[in-house]
């Protein structure tokens, strides 16, 4: 049997640049790598990515495989599979690394049932047991209610995807160096079962949540589509955006796009205003990491306010003009 | 159109977090009392757009699912919102499966089904959260797979799937039979008639066991599992929340953003 060493991380590339998620990948995998005393290497398709391979170097990485005549976004998932196969055959690692995003969700499962790995997602810590020395893996399940330790051995390779914000991006070192290895991949075009028809990405006017310092959020209890107006000023004047939980979103009341929590997206800002949320675990899975969380509930018992680090009991509509107006005039 | 869709029960996930219980010695969650289980919500927005491409392309619904003597519910309930057949998957054999091994379990029976067009579950369980079992599944039966499907057509004699991602949505085209997971935009499912319920309550819903699907007993339970659950707890708060009062809900609200400022946050 094949020994398999190492750890893979199935990176991406955007305009460019490596995405935030997966330098995220890359102190992972760094530390992992260093425990093991094993080589952290990373897989990147797309057009012109030579600068992001020298890029993830200096992030951590060891050994960078490049695939540069495939454009990533319109790759049909069957194709990136076989691509990822054919490195992993390569490569041997034992343990495979992907963002809990659109392509690991999509690609990690079918990979794990392709290999015969075994596969855990949507992990938030990994560590190598000092005894055992097997991959202990951290994944919150029952919407958050509870959290799961995972073990595997290493006879086979161990496929996870980690769920965004889980570690801190890596920083670049410009003195790293690593290995460039350009990679010719043949797809057997007969594998493709799916043709991807088009791939559309909804313009976000502002700030794009991921990336945005103040989230105001508003739940079920803002009770409508015109109750948004408030919490839009009031993200405004405090230099943010906003987002949403599952109620504005299966109501219409706002574009699903916006929605935050474990379906959703998984942000950290340094303020995050939780209007009329009760505070589901599913919710919360989304905007635990925040650095402040404030919640307005008329609820007393409200869940949230187990979470948050301020809160007040009242009304949305009597608690948001006088705050918005405070707010105005702090900032002055 | 026959479509087949698996489905799963589960402990209800919306509870209120303070009945969430576990124990811990055992690794188990201890089911709420007093609250009833139910289909996991993915799956029944699975049974939902099984029933929307019906209604346009005729067919037949088939459900499957694995699980206890009890799984039969989560059957009848989508017997009761239109489905036509069902079938429970049930063995002590199969106790412990882990995802390879259910995917295993429902391949096998999806091929004995053997006619069909379209095989459906939803994007993940809402109990342990893996969303493994479907691409598992498309894999073991060599079907195409689109993932988080918000709608299904079907145009040209292909199955095209607009499929929902963290900034827009992909379309694909597939040939059938395919598998297609399905995410909560779907939208909301229907709700059973009466007659609906009372007819379901009244079908016998066969079972299936480990021989009928001719499983291979490496491949299923406790021991085929690929890895251990060596922990599960329930994550410590450590926050306390700072309230902040006033006479009025508008004090409190100034005083609360002076509070940040002095935090420096805003
Ligand atoms: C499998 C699964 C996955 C899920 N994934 C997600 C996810 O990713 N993201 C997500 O958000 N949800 C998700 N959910 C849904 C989640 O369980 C909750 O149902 C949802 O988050 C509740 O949203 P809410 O708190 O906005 O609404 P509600 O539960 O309706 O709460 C409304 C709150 O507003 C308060 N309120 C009412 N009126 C006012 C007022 N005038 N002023 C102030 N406060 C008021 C109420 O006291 C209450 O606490 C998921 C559920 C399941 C089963």
């Amino acid at each position: 049997m094949a020994e398999y060493k190492g750890i893979l991380i199935c990176g991406e590339v955007r305009e460019g640049k490596i995405t935030t998620i997966t330098r995220e990948l890359i102190t992972t995998g760094r530390k992992l790598s260093d425990d093991l005393n094993q080589r952290l290497s990373i897989l990147l398709i797309g057009e012109n990515i030579q600068e992001a391979a020298k890029e993830a170097v200096f992030f951590g990485v060891d050994v960078v495989y490049t695939v540069d005549d495939i454009p990533f976004a319109e790759s049909p998932p069957e194709q990136y599979l076989a691509l990822v196969s054919n490195i992993f055959q390569k490569a041997a690692p034992s343990i495979v690394l992907f963002g809990q995003a659109d392509m690991g969700r999509d690609i990690a499962p079918r990979l794990a049932a392709r290999l015969g790995a075994s596969i855990c997602m949507d992990c938030v810590e990994l560590a190598i047991d000092p005894e055992t020395r097997s991959l202990l893996q951290s994944k919150p399940v029952y919407g958050g209610n509870a959290v799961a330790v995972w073990a595997s051995d290493d006879v086979q390779p161990q496929i996870v995807t980690m769920r965004p914000r889980a570690a801190a991006p890596a920083e670049p070192d410009p003195s790293r160096e690593g290995e460039i290895l350009p990679v010719a991949v043949k797809i057997d075009e007969s594998v493709i079962k799916s043709i991807l028809i088009e791939t559309v990405k909804e313009e976000v006017k502002g700030i794009r949540l991921d990336e945005a310092k103040v989230i105001v959020a508003g739940g079920g209890g803002i009770d409508g589509k015109e109750g948004f107006e408030l919490l839009k000023e009031l993200a405004q004047i405090l230099g943010g955006t906003i987002g949403i939980t599952r109620v504005p979103c299966d109501e219409g009341w706002m574009p699903a796009g916006l929605e935050i929590g474990q379906t959703g997206h998984v942000v950290n800002p340094d303020l995050y205003v939780a209007v009329g949320i009760s505070g589901a675990p599913q919710h919360l899975a989304g905007c635990s990491g925040s650095k402040c969380l404030v919640a307005i509930n008329k609820n007393p018992e409200a869940h949230i306010f187990e979470e948050a680090d301020f809160g007040i009991v009242g009304d949305y509509r009597e608690a948001l003009p006088p705050l918005i107006e405070k707010c105005k005039a702090l900032k002055k | 159109m026959n479509i087949i869709v698996c489905v799963k029960q589960i402990p209800d996930p919306e509870i209120p977090p303070v009945k969430f219980k576990l124990d811990t010695e055992s690794r188990c969650v201890v089911p709420p009392e007093g609250i009833p289980p139910v289909i996991n919500p993915y799956d029944e927005q699975a049974v939902e757009l099984a029933l929307r491409l019906k209604e346009k392309h005729g067919g037949k619904i088939t459900i499957l699912t694995t699980g206890n003597e009890s799984a039969s519910g989560v059957v009848k309930h989508a017997l009761s919102l239109g489905a036509d057949e069902g079938i429970a998957l049930t063995d002590k054999a199969f106790e412990g499966s882990d995802s390879f091994s259910t995917a295993y379990i429902l391949s096998q029976a999806v091929r004995i089904i053997r006619d069909y067009d379209l095989v459906l579950c939803g994007r993940q369980a809402a109990d342990w959260d893996e969303s493994l079992v479907g691409a598992i599944l498309a894999e073991n039966l060599g079907l195409p797979l689109v993932t988080l499907a918000e709608t299904v057509d079907v145009v040209d004699g292909e199955l095209k799937v607009k499929r929902v991602t963290l900034d827009g949505y992909q379309v694909f085209s597939v040939s059938f039979p395919a598998l297609v997971t399905v995410s909560h935009e779907v939208g909301q499912p229907r709700l059973p008639s009466g007659w609906g319920i009372v007819s379901a309550s009244r079908r016998q819903i066969p079972v299936w066991d480990a021989k009928d699907i001719k499983a291979d007993p490496a491949k299923i339970g406790f021991d085929a599992s690929r890895r251990k659950l060596v922990k599960l707890f329930i994550p410590k708060r450590e926050k306390k929340c700072e309230m902040i009062e006033g006479k009025t809900t508008a004090e409190a609200s100034v005083k609360l953003a002076e509070r940040l400022r002095q935090e420096g946050v805003i």
